[in-house]
């Protein structure tokens, strides 16, 4: 199960509705700094909100606004879920 | 002269801001990265005239698209910058904002989309943000015009304050401390908007919507469009327009060398506007009485679309059709402004990462995208035949697309990273910056096309006088009759597509072209050579090298779609 308490999880792996803190980016300095300027950093929260089918992009919810992450970043994009943590999904 | 920069995350509002500031009226949508360029505009300030750039959005300083690198560069050269930021989403955009406060360029802020943050449940103490940032803040609000009186009353007070923080890590803790010090967040309830925004976010919902708001969009233009035609453009050409022509041909002789240049040939004794060929008899009716009106509806229906907030939510269904040809979701942005025109769907394409991809999109939207002009001619004159005709026009480019977009991919080096977009919230467009955007549109229309259709009436007319046409169409006559099934004359319409498309559709109508010839004749004419507009705007996006490569691919896919129509149909 992907429900586990702290488990450590890609964005894609995730399921929708799920809230998880963001611990690592696989990535070089360029995607680190695309996703950063978008607000996706390590220690930020984020909610999935969808995932499309054909490797198509997920989208997340990050402070207030949705970004669209594509597929092969979103694989990249590991997170620890909230879920069981503290008891409660946090949303926000 | 002081030169004033608006510089902020991309859709925080700057081009809202800076029409209101300036007065000079620019084209702002519900989507990131619509200015991909720069606009000037300018306003006095007591006795000194200030001149104000709207630079496009950028995230950061270490730019990552084309788009955001204009933006950086454009920095070097401004004395003051208003950092535009929005409002509700306060930690992002002052990740921006420290970056900018560490350049030695005084700094104000206008706290944009002020209006939101209320029904949003966000509460923004401006004045601890003011002393914690050590620059004025002024709230705004773009679109209506509030506080922009008091932001450029408070230019002036802008300075250059002591920030202190090295590395991004420290930057996010600096940025984490103020905000938690000056915003606090409420309930809120849930709006139509966000029920909205979870229906299209589902995945059959989002292709039902999708579909739904095409197929609305479609038949809304073509509505629109045709009403115009019949209620307003005919009779006023008709009833107004003709007799004066008449008179002024009966002046003139009823023949002779400026009658055949102003007014054309008389069809039984009457102005024929679809076949005299005049310059203010086809001259006029072709861009006012064929084009506008479609022009007129399909940049409303763009301009709704735009400001609801709807294309990047497309961009996102369209994402895994779109990597097939090498590019990703965003790249449909472009495409779909390159139905209006394609000047400035292919500058749009500066929203595109990588080079590859903007190669990619942009010679697509140069082959398999009509402009709306030429899809107005297309639909006036080969819908006379009957709608699978159209149909199949329509049909051919799109295969041509998918083909060479997907050729494209497998063929040309380089890179295509993949989709990384802000969704903007649907928001409600106000009435009166749909009107103000259509306007922009319609009158850069008639500014700039209009003069380009006479010019090219006027040397169709003159080539047909000298008769270095028959010679053309003579040296072109085994390509066009073997190849295509086309007769020789059509080579004229042809050449005249390099100059402008619509003119060139209206010159196959006095030719009684069968159906089928009409299809070749029509595909071959939109896939073949960009119109002069863009080939300008190809060449300085791509540079030579690439615009001749482009152009290679266009003539090569242009007489293949044209000879297998010829063959199948």
């Amino acid at each position: 199960m992907s429900m586990h308490r702290g488990r450590q999880i890609t964005l894609h792996q995730m399921n929708i509705g799920q809230t998880g803190t963001v611990v690592t980016i696989l990535g070089g300095r360029r995607l680190m700094q695309r996703l950063e300027g978008l607000g996706i950093r390590p220690g930020k929260k984020v909610t999935k909100i969808t995932s499309s089918p054909f490797h198509g992009p997920v989208t997340l919810r990050v402070n207030n606004t949705q970004i669209a992450v594509g597929f092969g970043m979103a694989n990249r994009i590991v997170v620890q879920l909230d879920r069981y943590l503290h008891g409660d999904t946090i949303t926000r | 002269m002081t030169h004033i920069l608006l510089v902020g995350n991309p859709n925080v509002g700057k081009s809202a801001l800076f029409s209101r500031i300036t007065g000079t009226r620019i084209v702002a949508s519900n989507y990131p990265g619509t200015t991909v360029g720069f606009t000037r505009g300018y306003f006095k300030s007591g006795e000194e005239r200030v001149q104000v750039t709207d630079v496009p959005g950028t995230y950061t300083l270490e730019p990552t698209s084309k788009a955001e690198e204009v933006a950086v560069e454009m920095l070097k050269d401004g004395d003051l910058v208003i950092n535009v930021i929005d409002a509700t989403n306060l930690e992002r955009n002052l990740n921006l904002t420290l970056q900018l406060l560490k350049r030695q360029i005084p700094v104000i802020i206008a706290l944009n989309m002020w209006d939101d943050t209320r029904h949003r449940g966000i509460n923004i103490d401006v004045a601890r943000l003011e002393e914690l940032l050590g620059v004025p803040i002024v709230p705004t609000v773009g679109v209506t015009g509030q506080g922009i009186k008091e932001l450029v009353r408070r230019f002036p007070e802008a300075s250059v304050p002591k920030t202190t923080y090295s590395g991004s890590d420290e930057r996010w803790a600096k940025i984490g401390n103020i905000v938690k010090q000056v915003q606090s967040l409420s309930h809120r309830h849930h709006t139509w908007y966000d029920h909205l925004e979870d229906a299209s976010n589902d995945r059959i919902g989002g292709i039902f919507i999708a579909l739904l708001v095409l197929s609305a969009s479609f038949w809304f233009v073509r509505f629109v469009g045709e009403g115009i035609i019949s209620h307003i453009a005919e009779p006023l050409f008709e009833w107004l327009w003709t007799p004066l022509l008449m008179k002024l041909s009966l002046v003139l002789g009823s023949g002779g060398f400026w009658h055949n240049i102003l007014i054309g040939k008389l069809i039984n004794g009457q102005v024929d506007y679809s076949q005299s060929f005049g310059l203010l008899s086809t001259g006029l009716y072709i861009p006012l009485g064929a084009v506008l009106p479609y022009i007129v509806s399909f940049y409303l229906v763009l301009g709704i679309l735009e400001d609801v907030g709807y294309l990047p939510r497309l961009a996102i269904l369209m994402d895994t059709l779109m990597h097939k040809l090498g590019l990703h979701g965003y790249a449909i942005i472009p495409t779909i402004l390159g139905l209006g025109c394609n000047v400035p769907g292919i500058m749009a394409t500066r929203i595109l990462e990588s080079r590859r991809e903007r190669f990619i999109a942009a010679t697509l939207i140069s082959i398999g995208i009509p402009c709306a002009a030429l899809q107005a001619m297309i639909i006036g004159l080969v819908g006379q035949h009957g709608w699978q005709y159209v149909a199949m026009v329509y049909g051919s480019l799109f295969v041509s697309w998918l083909i060479i977009g997907f050729i494209l991919n497998h063929t040309v080096r380089g890179f295509s990273p993949e989709i990384l977009v802000e969704i903007p919230p649907y928001r409600l467009p106000l009435l009166q910056t749909i009107a103000e955007k259509l306007w922009l549109r319609i009158s850069g229309f008639i500014r700039e096309a209009l003069p380009v259709v006479l010019v090219t009436v006027l040397v169709i007319n003159i080539l047909y006088i000298i008769g270095i046409f028959n010679s053309i169409a003579n040296a072109a006559a085994p390509v066009l009759t073997n190849l295509l099934g086309l007769p020789k004359e059509t080579i004229v319409a042809l050449v005249v597509g390099f100059l402008r498309k619509d003119v060139a559709i209206g010159m196959l109508a006095p030719l009684a072209l069968t159906s089928k010839q009409l299809v070749i004749s029509s595909t071959v004419l939109a896939m073949f050579f960009p119109c002069a507009a863009t080939f300008v705007i190809l060449a300085r996006e791509l540079g030579a090298r690439d615009t001749v490569k482009a152009a290679g691919i266009m003539i090569a896919a242009a007489l293949t779609m044209g000879s297998l129509q010829n063959l199948i149909l």
